[in-house]
Order: structure tokens, then sequence, then C-alpha cells
């Protein structure tokens, strides 16, 4: 099966900081959920840039098989536009490609629903609760039914409940329509759960420490992170994480 | 209560200033053309109201005739500023040259191209000129202030220069428009009273022209009520616009 997309030997080199990523190669699998972790700074965040086609690298190739509209990003902060309600806000990567602005809020509508956010159409981004804004970021990044849900740290702002009920709001939106998953995490609990592959990245300029293939059904079952199975792998995950930091150290 | 005080201090300030002012003028006996009392002052606002409403009405609609005009001609060319990033270097060198000369020293100049007998025209351009900047620089801040992330968002989402023009970066400047109309119309008022000034006595009749033809009259009473008036009005639209601020940054915010 083709990849969704493929960073091949790529290279980022940002002027005066240097070397941010690379030489790094990732291939991400239709229907795969990939967490990316690594410290503060190593360049997973340019990863994600790169896998969205929102910035090019300096050297190497980046293969996209999602075209235009099949590509969405969810970022750490909700970034919703603060004059728009939150229906407004999910029409509008529908409305910009454009789809008639009815069928476009009627979809928006259904996209909110599937977020838990059914009754909340009118309200603007002001009046919603941190974990239902980023609700609602979510909703307008799956509003397009996209191939690739790029994640950037999607929940580094939010309390360990809210987080937690999010993850697992993911994972079960993710398994309606199975579209690739790539999301960066700081958390190897975070990563370890939701993911079914943890690539991890060693301290910038970052490249690849080594990878994780964690067992289990997804969504996870109730319990899940009590299993050894998740305990196996997180342990692999922070090994790997710990030797990385030294070997760039 | 506190709220009530509050209230009440700038007023009992205000009473108390004018008590001593009304007292000193009585003991000492200074001349009225020199420092009139309050009284005086008074009875030259309520005794011959028209003509002063008129002024007032003179120089209040030159104001917003010019702040009409600025934010217009501001926020259009601001869009194009917006759409052109070279168009923007070219003109910005212009743009801070023009704003940093006063007023007055441009003043003569538009007066002359105005035509003597079109005073006001060079009225309501010199206001028009004071005001454009702050809503000018207003909106070039603000159409730069969009969301980094949503930028990228737009651009994921193949938005054209005009949708992203059009549907994030104006509506990310209405903060800043609103407070560039606000500090323009304070400086519209500023800018029309200014010009009246350069363009003497002779055309166009507002309050600064009662303040020259009184002051030329040695009515210093009548000089002071068109200050008075012309204080209160600024105070006005100033509590004007920023209530209208307040209410549109709650629009935009949705709280």
């Amino acid at each position: 099966m083709t990849p969704v997309a493929t960073l091949d030997a790529v290279e980022v080199d940002y002027p005066r900081r240097g070397r941010a990523l690379g030489p790094f190669r990732l291939s991400v699998a239709a229907g795969e959920i990939m967490a990316l972790v690594g410290p503060s700074g190593c360049g997973k965040s340019t990863a994600l840039r790169l896998l969205a086609g929102l910035e090019p690298p300096t050297r190497g190739t980046v293969v996209r098989a999602a075209g235009r509209g099949e590509t969405a990003v969810v970022f750490q902060a909700p970034t919703l536009a603060p004059w728009l309600t939150a229906q407004a806000n999910v029409a509008l990567p529908l409305e910009l490609s454009g789809t008639p602005r009815a069928e476009a809020r009627a979809r928006a509508a259904e996209a909110l629903a599937r977020v838990g956010l059914a009754g909340a159409e009118q309200a603007r981004p002001a009046q919603l609760s941190g974990g239902m804004a980023m609700r609602v970021s979510l909703a307008r990044a799956l509003v397009t039914g996209p191939r690739l849900l790029l994640l950037d740290e999607p929940f580094a702002a939010l309390d360990e409940i809210t987080r937690r009920a999010l993850a697992d709001d993911v994972l079960k939106l993710w398994s309606e329509t199975r579209p690739a998953i790539v999301f960066v995490t700081h958390s190897v609990e975070e990563a370890t759960y939701m993911a079914d592959r943890v690539v991890v990245i060693t301290r910038g300029p970052g490249r690849i420490a080594g990878e994780v293939a964690v067992t289990g059904v997804l969504p996870r079952p109730p319990g899940f992170r009590t299993t050894p199975g998740f305990r196996e792998a997180a342990e692999a995950v922070s090994t790997l994480l710990a030797r990385g930091a030294e070997a760039a150290a | 209560m506190k709220r009530l005080a509050d209230a009440l201090a700038p007023l009992a300030l205000i009473a108390l200033l004018l008590g001593a002012w009304e007292a000193a003028c009585r003991l000492t006996g200074v001349p009225a053309y020199f420092l009139p009392p309050p009284s005086a002052v008074a009875k030259a606002l309520v005794s011959d109201p028209i003509p002063l409403i008129q002024a007032s009405w003179n120089t209040l609609s030159v104001a917003l005739v010019a702040l009409v005009i600025a934010s217009l001609a501001a926020q259009a060319i601001a869009l194009i500023v917006a759409l052109s990033p070279i168009l923007e270097r070219a003109i910005r060198p212009l743009a801070s040259t023009l704003q940093v000369t006063p007023v007055v020293a441009i003043a003569p100049l538009v007066i002359i191209w105005a035509g003597i007998d079109h005073a006001e025209r060079a009225v309501v351009a010199l206001a028009v000129l004071v005001a454009f900047f702050p809503i000018f620089s207003g909106a070039v801040t603000g159409l730069k202030a969009a969301d980094p992330d949503l930028e990228r968002l737009f651009a994921l989402y193949g938005a054209t220069r005009l949708q992203t023009v059009l549907r994030l970066r104006l509506p990310s400047a209405v903060p800043f428009l609103l407070e560039g109309h606000k500090v323009g119309a304070g400086l519209a008022i500023i800018g029309a009273v200014v010009a009246e000034f350069s363009a003497g006595s002779g055309g166009v009749r507002g309050l600064a022209w009662r303040i020259l033809d009184a002051g030329n009259k040695l009515q210093t009473a009548r000089m002071i009520a068109a200050l008075v008036v012309l204080g209160l009005m600024g105070v006005a639209l100033h509590a004007l616009l920023g209530r209208l601020e307040r209410a549109g940054l709650a629009w935009w915010r949705g709280r």
C-alpha cells in the first residue's frame, strides 16, 4: 500500500538557528496512528510541518499522497477565529475550498455533533472552555474528511482529565473514518496510549532514535494503561528517549 | 456609595476650582479682559447661544466629515498595501514623513491650493490629514496581526490571497481599527481647530474662528466660553467613541 506521506532524507536548516532536523526518514501508512516523541526543540513540530506541506525541507524530498484538502492540522492552541461562531469556524475549510455556504454549515454542525458539541454551534470561542475549544478545532480538522490528520501537541495546554478524555475521543473518531494520524507529544504516556507506532526523536537536531510498536486494539479498552503491553511499550519508549538525549549530548 | 463618590469627585474638584477662581477675581479686581470670572463666562455661554451652537456645529461637522473621509481612505490604502508588500515598502517612508510634519506647517500650502474662497475645503483636507494616520497605522498593524497558525491553516486549505485578506486579516484587524478610529476622531477635532486658525478669520466660522474673533475684540469671556464648548465637545466625542469601541470589541469577541 502506498504511504500517505513520506519524508526521505530530509534536513531542515533555519537561518541563525542552524540545523533543526535531520537527516530524517519517515513513512506514514494509510490509517496508522503514529506518535512523534522527543525532547523540546528536537524538531518534531518541524517534521509535522513538512508532512503538512506547510514548509519545504532544506534538503531531501517530501512525498505527499494526500492532496489539497485531504490534510488537516490541529495546533497546540485551538487556533479559532474569535469573531466567528463555532459552526462558522468549523465550516471555514469547506467554504474556502468553494463548498456552498449552506452545505458547509450543515456539515460543520454534523462535525460538531461528532466531537460531542451538538448545541454549541452558535457559541463563540471566548465562551468555550479550553477542552471545548480544542474539540471545535478537532471538528474543523475532521470536517473535510482528511486522509492525513496532523496533531501538534494538541492537548499540551489542557488538564490531565481533559487530556485523557480527548485522547479517547480522538481514537473513537479515528475508528469512524480511519485517517492516518501523526501526532507530536512530549508525553511518553500519551504517545504509548494513542499510537500504534511511536517514533522517538533525539535531541536537536532531531534524528530518529528508534521506534516502538504498541500492541493492542485501537481504540483502547478501559484499563489499557495497566496492561503489561502498555507498560513494556512505555518503558521501551522511555529507554529510547534517554538514549537519544545521551547520544546528542 | 463608592461609585457615587467616584462620580462626584471630579465634579467637586471642578466646583472647588471655579469657586476659587470666582472668589479670586472678585477679591483682586483683575480687569475682565484679562481674566473674567466664571460667572461672566457662564453669561457669555448662555446669553448668545445660537452663534456658539452654530460655530460648534461647524467645527464638529468638519471633524466628522474629515473622520469619514480619513477612515475610508486609510482603510482602502491599508488594504491595497496589505495585498502587496512591495507597495507597502514604497508607501511607508512617504507616509511617515507626512505623519511627522506638523499640520500647522502644511496648512498655508493647503489653503493656497484650496483657494481663498474655499477655506472650508482646506480645513476639511487638513483635518483628514491628521485623522488619517492613526487609522492607517492601526489598519496596517491589524492586517498583520492575524494568528500565524490561522494563516498556516488558510494556506493549508488553499485560500487565495484575497480570501486570506477578506476572511482572516481584515476581521483580525477589527480591534486595531476600533482603536485607530477612536484616536482619529479626537485628532480630527484638533486638526479642524488648527486648520481653522490657519485659515484665519476669513472663511470658516467654527469655534477657532470664534476664539480668534473674540480675542481680537478682547472679549475674553467669549474666548473662554468657546474653549469650554470645545473641551466639552472633545470629551463627549471621546466618550462616545470609547463606548463604541467597547461595544465593537464585545461583538467581535463574542462577550
